[in-house]
């Protein structure tokens, strides 16, 4: 599998804040990853690096053969990197389909293919950004990354208050684009039990560093890995408790 | 590396679907249209009703899709004025319509490189910049009236018959058909652009310019453009102003010719082009009315005005308008109905 994404050595915050000291990260084609981590370990500010909003203090960061370390963010987002923000930006005033015509490039994946993907996107192409619910919405984002025609695409928390059936819906579609296009996806994911089903390789933050870096399928054979780290047996689906004073046990 | 060029072929199309004419569009420029016989007498004041809807339409690109604040506009329609005054008179370029594209061409440059100060900043900043460049420009002409014939401006000016065939007359017919036709096509330009990827990708930054760039729009490359592009709007307005009045003065440049636009704006309404229009239809016929009842406290009345607009609100107000049309036509309707 030939490397897409090359992160190395990244140094990155906010302001004067440095949030990642040092990481180095490399993603092959078609490979799904799932960043995962508690709150405020890092995972955010990465996929903002890559995106190019945040600042950078050292590293480099490829796609393919190209260094886009210097390039701006929508100078990132022409050269391959799609990005389904947190807060899912929708442009209220624009309609659903005009949200994708503003920004689509020559490619694949076209306004219709999106579509395809979501048909609810089309029953509802005429509506405007803040007429959507939350789960078109991100379906929305998703679609508006997409036809981009990205190599990479971030998602970060796309699940994040969704009801379970559009969560559902949202991740087979993610894991169909992915499969269907060979584009390589970094989903950010508090809730661990939800993408491991999904993901082909998991990273653990903490404290902008990587603490574990593993194959899916390792982490869901070994629950207790996700336990010592976030504190949820995530293969389980159940959350257990740690003991006081051992590591990770005070935040979740 | 970096795609910078186009969007899809495609998706290009999707957004003309949604720009299809509908009825109150055809009405309004058959109305405009109509005037040509409706109004023998008025063609000077809907001459410059014409143009001043073309100079607020140029506002309403930037400010009503791009979200640039301008308090400086006046600087384009000065450039154009002057310069298509100066073609006349050094005989240079008497033709109105070249002489038009000219003018806009320059006023064009002028936006050109004044729009790389104008992204600098933000709401505040722009206005005190665009502001600071209509001053700056206004105080140049003052100091080589040489040139520009200082507070007297340029007089004299003959123009032409337009494309050799239809010359200006005394009574301005030819001059408010010109306007009108320049209007119209300047509009279908501006309506093509709005409706055109690069037109919704301009409300995307209007909605957020942070969030545009992050998703792959080149939000000050975009900004330049459009800016750029209000400006020669702007300077064919000021160019058909002094090719219809045969003038071009230091009031080109001026801030109340500035201020005046977004009155014309506010009254009207941005970002859907016919708010320019419309409040220019309405700025004017209310000047014309309270400047004849009370020609010296007119400005006061307009002031009124505004504050009632802002006090009640454009869609209310548009609501109200529109009852008595509404109500005919669900008449129509029920009498249609089997």
């Amino acid at each position: 599998m030939s490397e897409l994404l090359a992160i190395h050595e990244l140094r990155a915050g906010y302001g004067e804040a440095v949030v990642i000291p040092k990481m180095s990260l490399s993603l092959g084609e078609g490979q799904v990853l799932a960043l995962l981590g508690r709150n405020g370990t890092g995972k955010t500010t990465l996929i903002n690096s890559i995106v190019g909003v945040t600042r950078r203090f050292g590293g480099t960061i490829k796609l393919g053969i190209d260094d886009i370390t210097s390039l701006r963010a929508d100078q990132r987002a022409r050269a391959g990197i799609g990005w389904v923000p947190q807060e899912r930006n929708i442009f209220r005033s624009l309609t659903v389909e005009e949200n994708m015509t503003a920004v689509a490039l020559p490619g694949p994946w076209t306004v219709q293919k999106v579509y395809e993907m979501f048909p609810r996107l089309e029953e509802r192409k005429s509506n405007f950004g803040n007429q959507l619910s939350g789960g078109e919405q991100q379906m929305l984002a998703v679609g508006r990354a997409l036809v981009l025609n990205p190599k990479v695409l971030l998602l970060d928390e796309p699940t994040e208050g969704l009801a379970p059936i559009i969560v559902e819906e949202l991740l087979a579609a993610i894991g169909k684009i992915s499969r269907m296009s060979g584009i390589c996806s970094i989903i950010v994911e508090q809730n661990a039990r939800k993408i491991l089903g999904l993901a082909d390789r998991v990273v653990i933050l903490e404290r902008g560093t990587i603490v574990h870096d593993a194959a899916s399928a390792a982490l869901k054979a070994d629950p207790a890995v996700l336990d010592h780290f976030l504190g949820v047996a995530g293969a389980a689906g159940h959350t257990q408790h740690r003991p006081a004073g051992s590591p990770g046990a005070s935040t979740h | 590396m970096s795609a910078d060029s186009t969007t899809h072929p495609e998706v290009g199309t999707v957004p003309m679907a949604g720009a299809q004419w509908r009825w109150p569009e055809v009405a309004f420029w058959l109305c405009a249209a109509g005037c040509i016989l409706l109004f023998p007498n008025r063609y000077l004041i809907l001459t410059e009703i014409a143009w001043l809807a073309l100079f607020a339409l140029s506002l309403d690109l930037i400010l009503g899709y791009a979200g640039i604040v301008s308090l400086g506009h006046a600087a384009f329609f000065g450039v154009g004025g002057y310069c298509a005054g100066l073609l006349a008179l050094h005989g240079i370029v008497k033709e109105p319509v070249l002489a038009l594209l000219v003018a806009g061409g320059a006023a064009m440059l002028l936006g050109f490189v004044t729009s790389f100060l104008v992204i600098r900043g933000v709401d505040l900043t722009r206005l005190m910049v665009t502001l600071g460049i209509a001053l700056l420009l206004r105080e140049l002409a003052n100091k080589f009236s040489n040139i520009t014939g200082g507070s007297d401006g340029l007089q004299g000016i003959e123009m032409q018959p337009i494309l050799g065939m239809f010359a200006f007359d005394i009574f301005g017919k030819t001059g408010f058909i010109y306007c009108l036709i320049v209007l119209f096509v300047m509009f279908l330009l501006a309506r093509r652009i709005v409706n055109s990827p690069f037109g919704l990708s301009l409300r995307a930054i209007r909605n957020n310019p942070l969030r545009a760039s992050a998703i792959g729009i080149p939000v000050n490359r975009r900004l330049i453009a459009v800016y750029t592009l209000a400006a020669f709007y702007a300077g064919v307005a000021g160019a058909l102003s002094t090719q219809t009045t045969a003038l071009a003065s230091l009031d080109g440049f001026a801030f109340d010719r500035s201020a005046d636009l977004l009155l014309v704006l506010i009254i009207g309404g941005t970002g859907y082009l016919y708010g320019g229009l419309i409040g220019a239809v309405a700025f004017k016929l209310m000047q014309e009315f309270f400047s004849t009842i009370t020609p010296q406290f007119w400005q006061f009345w307009i002031g009124a005005v505004l504050v009632i607009i802002v006090l009640i609100g454009r869609e209310r107000l548009h609501r109200w308008a529109m009852l008595v049309p509404r109500m005919i036509s669900a008449k129509f309707a029920r009498s249609a109905a089997p």
